[in-house]
């Protein structure tokens, strides 16, 4: 009877201890990371090389959910604006919905199981069939050569691809809008100019997609390199990148959120 | 400088707090094919891994090509992994990259060659390893003994001092084994390279290699030329050599009495 | 996959990101004129700016003329100092006023600018004296109730109350 009670504090101390352990290594890889990146720009290809495999295989994706999404947002605004009789504002809502939270959270929602999901694949099978081992053998780091360049690729990646599906979204919420339903083109453009700012609206919203990037990028590549190298491994560390920096993205969206919006 | 490349003198290793390695002595020659064999589970691997600098001896004194490896730095040890290949169990090659690439990848790491002057150079190794016709094809789309040939053509790319193979027998058919086996023998010979090969495959090794060390449960059980082991009395040598069920080496796990398991009552 | 093509599909990914912030920027942010071009810089002060925000828009017969910058307090009249950058293709003379309007019942507060007659010309840093601050509507519905207070209590009589 005496032991329920201790064989579930023990299973609690070791959660706890195993996760601050992994923080703890995460961080040193990251860290690490970026101390060994200056191949990823002394030899730019690679950095290239990986800004195709991140970015332009997501471009698909990308494109068609903005697209998607501005629509519904332009036929669900239109709705909600109509009974207030300012369905002029469609623009405004269309576009500042997309540029703060839409764009950069979805489009790294997108990405985290597009391209951070394949990240972790690689990285781990490549552990799992010694290539990485192999690289070490042969004198070469392969955090410079193999980590840090998937970092910067997916982290130049992210804000562009972000930006990608805003504009999308926005040229969606246009179709819907302006050309399905017959809200005013002038009055669509220059109330959505007139209320989306520069700095606040749009900077914000690339600077939020970057820390989503550098968030869901470090998480892959971290789980990728921490995946024990077996089949059943690899793949519990990609569904764990997908569900993590998912995680990771909502919760730090709400945190700069209340740093970027709430203070005047 | 010493002619031994490699030299072992009383080393131990621990996993934590099981001792893996109890013990070894083995010394390597230049120009020697030597292989460590012994069952699986053994402590080859470790050693291998030891030798290669993956892993740090607990005690010991272990010296490649004249380098402490229980006091070298990572500066060291990459300096001396340079003068260093390794064959891995399955070849590992990069499955990104085409077979031409693999081969050029220490290549373009470690020097400044210039294109024309990689090219030539990848093709002379793919040569050696009879492969020069398959430069472009990817990983994906060799078979495991050409593939295990393609990484034999990597470990050699950067003309190292020594080559480690993983288990460079396991999985392949006769005729690939046979291929590979030669080939060891060959590059060993023509570069003037040492060749550590951790096997279990008895017969292709006592065919090629010039010394063997029998690993068994971490200590040295049994070392000789292939001659003598071939003529050898010891029991467990014996079981190796002709790969008997039982013996020294027992066919079943350590288990209390089989009556008792199975709960038999008289 | 040849390094040729990865380079141009790279590039291509590239420019479009690049096109879509431009898009973002030129054609949906509001970067348009104003930061750019001349402008000049006028102070005005006002007893109470209501919810006006920096950035708020400058209008003058309904037109955007310009946008406020800065808020401040200045502590010497205990009045709102209103700093705000008008385009330098329009001109008003120096005696205009400007006062604090709401765009529809409960829409954004911006600042009106209604020209006087005088023939001199603003200037950079000049201040406008003819200010009207904003209509708080805490106050109007205040001084709504207490008129009607008023109005019940006097019966009809004319005067002091309703002339305030």
């Amino acid at each position: 009877m005496m032991d329920m009670p201790r064989a579930g504090l023990r299973r609690i101390g070791a959660r706890v201890i195993n996760s601050v352990w992994r923080i703890g290594t995460g961080t040193r890889f990251f860290a690490l990371t970026l101390l060994h990146s200056g191949q990823s720009f002394g030899r730019f290809q690679l950095t290239v090389r990986e800004i195709f495999s991140a970015g332009v295989l997501s471009l698909i994706i990308i494109l068609v959910s903005g697209l998607f999404v501005g629509m519904v947002l332009g036929l669900q605004g239109y709705e909600t604006l109509q009974t207030y009789g300012s369905e002029e504002a469609l623009g405004v809502l269309v576009s500042l919905s997309l540029v703060r939270e839409l764009g950069p959270v979805v489009a790294a929602l997108l990405f985290a199981s597009r391209a951070g999901s394949a990240i972790t694949a690689e990285i781990g099978l490549m552990k799992a069939t010694e290539q990485i081992s192999a690289m070490e053998m042969m004198a070469v780091d392969p955090i410079a050569r193999v980590v840090a360049p998937r970092f910067w690729g997916a982290v130049i990646s992210m804000p562009l691809l972000a930006a990608l599906f805003s504009a999308m979204g926005i040229f969606g919420g246009y179709l819907v809008g302006v050309v399905l339903i017959g809200v005013d083109e002038g009055s669509f453009w220059s109330q959505m100019q007139a209320a989306v700012d520069l700095r606040e609206d749009i900077l914000n919203g690339v600077i939020k997609s970057v820390v989503f990037g550098v968030a869901v990028t470090a998480i892959a590549l971290f789980e990728g390199y921490d995946a024990p190298p077996t089949a059943e491994g690899v793949s519990r560390a990609t569904t764990r990148t997908v569900v993590t920096s998912s995680l990771a993205i909502l919760g730090l969206d709400f945190i700069l959120t209340a740093f970027m919006f709430s203070g005047v | 400088m010493s002619d031994n490349l490699i030299e072992i003198r009383d080393l131990s290793f621990a996993y934590g707090e099981r001792l893996v390695l109890k013990g070894i002595n083995l010394t390597a020659r230049r120009g020697q094919v030597v292989a460590i064999m012994g069952i699986s589970g053994g402590g080859k691997t470790t050693l291998l891994r030891l030798i290669g600098g993956a892993l740090r001896p607990t005690r010991g004194l272990l010296r490649v090509d004249g380098v402490d490896m229980s006091r070298v730095d990572a500066v060291g040890l990459y300096r001396l992994r340079r003068r260093m290949g390794m064959l891995f169990q399955f070849g590992a090659l990069f499955t990104d990259m085409s077979v031409f690439d693999n081969v050029a990848f220490p290549l373009r790491e470690h020097t400044d060659l210039p294109a024309e002057m990689i090219h030539d150079l990848v093709l002379m190794k793919l040569n050696a390893v009879g492969l020069r016709g398959a430069h472009a094809l990817m990983p994906a789309e060799l078979s495991g003994g050409m593939a295990r040939r393609v990484a034999l053509a990597r470990a050699i790319a950067l003309e190292p001092r020594l080559i480690l193979y993983d288990e460079p027998f396991a999985g392949l058919d006769p005729i690939s084994l046979g291929v590979t086996g030669n080939l060891i023998r060959r590059l060993t010979d023509t570069l003037g390279i040492t060749s550590v090969v951790v096997t279990h495959d008895i017969q292709e090794s006592l065919r090629m290699v010039d010394y063997v060390y029998f690993v068994s449960e971490g200590v040295i059980a049994a070392e000789g030329t292939p001659e003598q082991l071939r003529a050898s009395r010891e029991p467990f040598v014996h079981q190796f050599v002709h790969g008997e069920e039982d013996g020294p080496v027992p066919f079943h796990y350590p288990a209390p009495a089989y009556i008792h398991d199975l709960e038999l009552r008289a | 996959m040849q390094r040729a093509t990865l380079d141009l599909w790279v590039g291509i990914f590239v420019v479009m990101g690049l096109g879509a912030l431009l898009f973002l920027a030129l054609k949906v942010g509001n970067m348009t004129g104003l930061e750019s071009g001349q402008t000049y810089t006028v102070r005005a002060e006002f007893e109470n700016i209501g919810g006006l925000k920096p950035r708020a828009p400058v209008k003058s017969a309904g037109v955007v003329v310009g946008r406020v910058v800065e808020i401040g307090f200045d502590n010497q009249i205990y009045e709102a100092l209103v700093t705000m950058r008008l385009d330098a293709r329009y001109r008003f003379p120096k005696d205009t006023s400007a006062s604090i309007m709401t765009s529809g019942l409960l829409g954004e507060q911006y600042i009106a600018l209604e020209a006087g007659g005088e023939s001199s010309m603003l200037a950079e840093g000049d201040r406008l004296k003819l200010t009207q601050g904003a209509v708080v509507l805490e106050n109007l519905i205040g001084q709504f109730l207490y008129n009607k207070a008023e109005d019940a209590e006097s019966k009809g009589a004319e005067g002091k109350g309703a002339a305030d």
